[in-house]
């Protein structure tokens, strides 16, 4: 049987080679790689057929098409829609262009967003931070008005809160190949052009919660979810139940002993592994509706996992440690006592980080 | 006088009707390809004539049509882009409004050509006129035994339908047209695959420009080499142009591909001038989405030699110093039109007509439509210049389809050429914001 495996092509990503089947996407040959090879991604979503392409955060340099036409392609192309070609040479985060567009992509993604991450139920799993983190600026140059929707209740579990949205289109893929219905699409033009049901109709089948995981931003919230919680304060753990609608394979989210969310399981890229039903994500949150399996990986850069290990569990790293040694104690004549965090001057940190002290760029 | 292709008949009282037109030599195109010629014989005529896409981009007709894939067992469709909507074009409106079976007879041809038998005609939904024109004529030609079942005996079936499009700009890019003809919200797709091999019903599928398509009966009588031999080079045939503007005669003109613009925009053949009293001072080539020229480069090259209407001559110099000829919008300016206003009022179109797919259209159309409202109205400031420059730069070439580019090329081209202007409206707010307020400083009218 072995002779009948498609021949595997090869493609240089950021001076790293990997192989992958014929077919495969730039950006999940990138993904084999893994790490900062890996391009961001606010829309390709890879359970739903027909995404990608729109949010251009993905886009690469292809340096080389292939190995018969090495020219290369004209424009920036996005990864996540065009195929690998054999002898295929990509430049992601090693391209000036690349990283200036990819900026330039968190600037345009931004100019329409609310920023009220700090009353937005998405903040530490928001992929739109998560992306203006690693790629964008830490100030804006847009000064007009933002646009702004009401908000919108759909269904009783759903609430669309148009604002944040960044039309990735992930919700109306799902809405079509998840449910079975179609119940919601995108209304309206450019930058008024808004995800919405027809008449506000309210959502209405088993799985219509599954547009709230694949949301990218806070747009889609859970409303027996909403405000109850910062996501860094809870703990994750994997369960399943024997479910009739769906797998029941979940994720159920605690703060102390209560439950209190339910979501899909998601993998390192924050996609959807299985898609949930609604009873499992609504309705049962109690313990003994859970047969738990263990606690959720979660990666160590994410806010999620802070505070959730003793600390003497982690290994202090080599800058703690060295900066444990060379602190020195410097008289600031500050009376530190009335702040509620101790503000420490940038000299104590001059050894260890040589330019804590050099003006901001 | 310039030859004449597609307009050499049009002042015949009558010939809308298939009685006029069939006496003025209508439908001979049919019967010469049907009964004498196999598809791929036309096909290689179209090639030999070289005659370039006349929607905007200008990509070879005989090329595209060879491209278009063959599997066995699946339909093929051929889709007549007739949603002009750029500012400044309305070639395509004149045309099917006066005549017709022009269009009728090319589609005809073009889909024998390609094997097709079912043809689409988008039209534009604001010319609902038009389609009742339209379709009087396929039902006279069907009448006549040129579309239907069996045509002329010869056992090809042909069926026109004509679509009215949804009233968007965004349905003349073609894949966004195929969308919407499938009854979908009018997005472009993602492309490769490219319509030829995956279009309409996710068929293989030519999608032409109507002035591309009345052109293919003309070839057809008179073969590829002598349409070839007019024009300059790869530039050949005859073009519409729709001239509108400060000029002394508007309207839409076919003009020979090569003849000098000088000539072009002061003869009384065609434009007449610029109005009485009055200076060229801006020239946008090819409708809205082209860059705007100044006027010391409208008629001469950056190098001195004159500048003629082809394709490749308006492009010379790239973007520093030309432009495109695009769909042929040519829309004249003289010394009273104010060119922050006029790159206001083109950014508000693209806007509005934005399909809010891809973040950087979405986005960035609207955020220089906003900065350009605030210079227009007094309330601009000097990076605001460079911030236009910066975000027209990041929205070209990082779109799903080419209105990225439509809308950061005019914007980047009135700043490149008329920066003074756009200072000028900074530092005088009080004055730029008067009624018919116009920079009267130092600049080049011919």
């Amino acid at each position: 049987m072995e002779d009948i495996k498609p021949q595997l092509v090869k493609v240089t990503i950021d001076g790293i080679e990997v192989e992958v089947e014929p077919g495969t996407t730039i950006l999940q040959a990138a993904r084999k790689i893994g790490g900062n090879v890996a391009p961001p991604a606010m829309c390709y979503y890879q359970p739903l057929k027909g995404s990608g392409g729109k949010c251009r955060a993905c886009l690469v340099r292809v340096a080389a098409g292939s190995a018969k036409d090495p020219r290369p392609m004209p424009k920036l192309v996005a990864s996540c829609i065009t195929p690998v070609q054999d002898g295929m040479i990509v430049e992601n985060s090693t391209n000036e262009q690349v990283l200036t567009t990819r900026k330039a992509i968190v600037e345009f993604l931004l100019i329409n967003h609310p920023l009220d991450c700090p009353v937005c139920d998405q903040a530490g799993e928001c992929d739109l931070q998560n992306f203006a983190f690693n790629h964008g600026m830490a100030t804006t140059r847009y000064e007009e008005e933002r646009r702004t929707f009401e908000k919108q209740d759909i269904g009783p579990y759903i609430q669309l809160h148009m604002t944040r949205c960044i039309l990735c289109y992930r919700c109306v893929y799902t809405a079509d190949q998840i449910t079975q219905k179609r119940v919601h699409g995108v209304l309206g033009r450019g930058d008024a052009s808004e995800i919405s049901t027809y008449i506000e109709k309210a959502i209405d089948n088993d799985f219509s919660g599954n547009v709230i995981d694949v949301c990218p931003v806070g747009a889609l919230t859970d409303k027996t979810y909403r405000f109850k919680n910062r996501v860094w304060f809870t703990k994750p753990v994997d369960a399943h139940r024997d479910c009739p609608t769906c797998s029941g394979k979940t994720t159920v989210w605690y703060r102390g002993d209560e439950v209190i969310r339910v979501t899909a399981r998601k993998n390192e890229w924050n996609e959807v592994t299985e898609f949930i039903c609604n009873t499992c994500r609504f309705e049962k949150k109690k313990t003994s509706d859970w047969v738990i399996e263990g606690p959720t990986k979660i990666s160590r850069s994410s806010v999620i996992s802070a505070n959730k290990y003793r600390g003497d569990l982690i290994k202090p790293d080599f800058q703690r440690k060295l900066a444990a040694a060379t602190y020195t104690h410097v008289d600031d004549e500050r009376d530190t006592s009335q702040l509620g965090i101790q503000q420490l001057t940038p000299e104590r940190f001059a050894p260890v980080l040589p330019h804590a002290n050099d003006p901001e760029p | 006088m310039g030859k004449k292709i597609l307009l050499e008949h049009i002042n015949v009282p009558g010939i809308e009707t298939y009685d006029v037109y069939r006496k003025q030599g209508g439908y001979t195109a049919v019967e010469k390809a049907i009964k004498t010629m196999s598809p791929e014989g036309v096909v290689e005529e179209v090639k030999k004539a070289g005659v370039r896409g006349r929607g905007g981009a200008g990509f070879p007709m005989g090329m595209k049509w060879s491209f278009l894939a063959k599997p066995e067992g699946v339909p093929r469709y051929l889709v007549c882009n007739a949603d002009e909507s750029e500012p400044g074009t309305f070639k395509d409106h004149y045309l099917m409004k006066n005549i017709p079976h022009l269009l009728i007879e090319g589609m005809i041809v073009s889909s024998y050509a390609l094997g097709a038998n079912k043809s689409f005609i988008y039209v534009r939904g604001e010319l609902m006129y038009v389609i009742r024109i339209l379709e009087k004529a396929i039902a006279e030609a069907k009448a006549a035994g040129f579309l239907g079942k069996n045509i002329l005996g010869s056992g090809y079936d042909l069926e026109l339908v004509v679509h009215p499009g949804g009233g968007a700009y965004i349905c003349g890019e073609e894949t966004a047209l195929l969308e919407s003809l499938e009854g979908k919200r009018g997005n472009p797709r993602n492309k490769p695959p490219f319509p030829a091999v995956k279009g309409l019903y996710q068929c293989p599928t030519v999608v032409n420009n109507v002035e591309s398509i009345a052109t293919a009966s003309w070839i057809i009588n008179n073969g590829g080499d002598a349409y070839a031999a007019i024009g300059i080079g790869r530039s050949s045939g005859t073009k519409l142009i729709s001239a509108s503007g400060h000029i002394k005669k508007p309207g839409v003109y076919e003009i020979e591909l090569g003849v000098p613009v000088e000539e072009f925009l002061y003869s009384d053949e065609w434009c007449g001038g610029i109005r009485d009293g009055h200076h060229l001072k801006a020239l946008v080539a090819g409708g809205s989405s082209v860059p705007i020229l100044p006027a010391n480069l409208i008629t001469k090259l950056a190098n001195g030699e004159p500048r003629l209407m082809t394709y490749e001559s308006l492009s010379d110099g790239g973007f520093q110093t030309g432009t495109m000829l695009g769909s042929g919008g040519f829309i004249v300016f003289d010394e009273t039109a104010c060119i922050v206003r006029n790159t206001w009022n083109f950014s508000r179109f693209y806007h509005h007509e934005s399909c809010g797919q891809c973040s950087p259209c979405r986005e960035g159309t609207g955020w220089m439509e906003k900065v350009l409202h605030r210079i227009e109205h007094g309330h601009g400031s000097m990076h605001d210049i460079d911030l236009l420059v910066d975000v027209a730069k990041k929205i070209e070439g990082n779109t799903i389809c080419p209105l990225g580019d439509a809308a950061a090329w005019p914007v980047a081209s009135a700043i490149r050429h008329f920066r003074d202007e756009f200072e000028w409206h900074i530092t005088h707010p009080a004055e730029a914001t008067q009624p018919g307020a116009v920079f009267k400083g130092e600049m080049a009218l011919v």
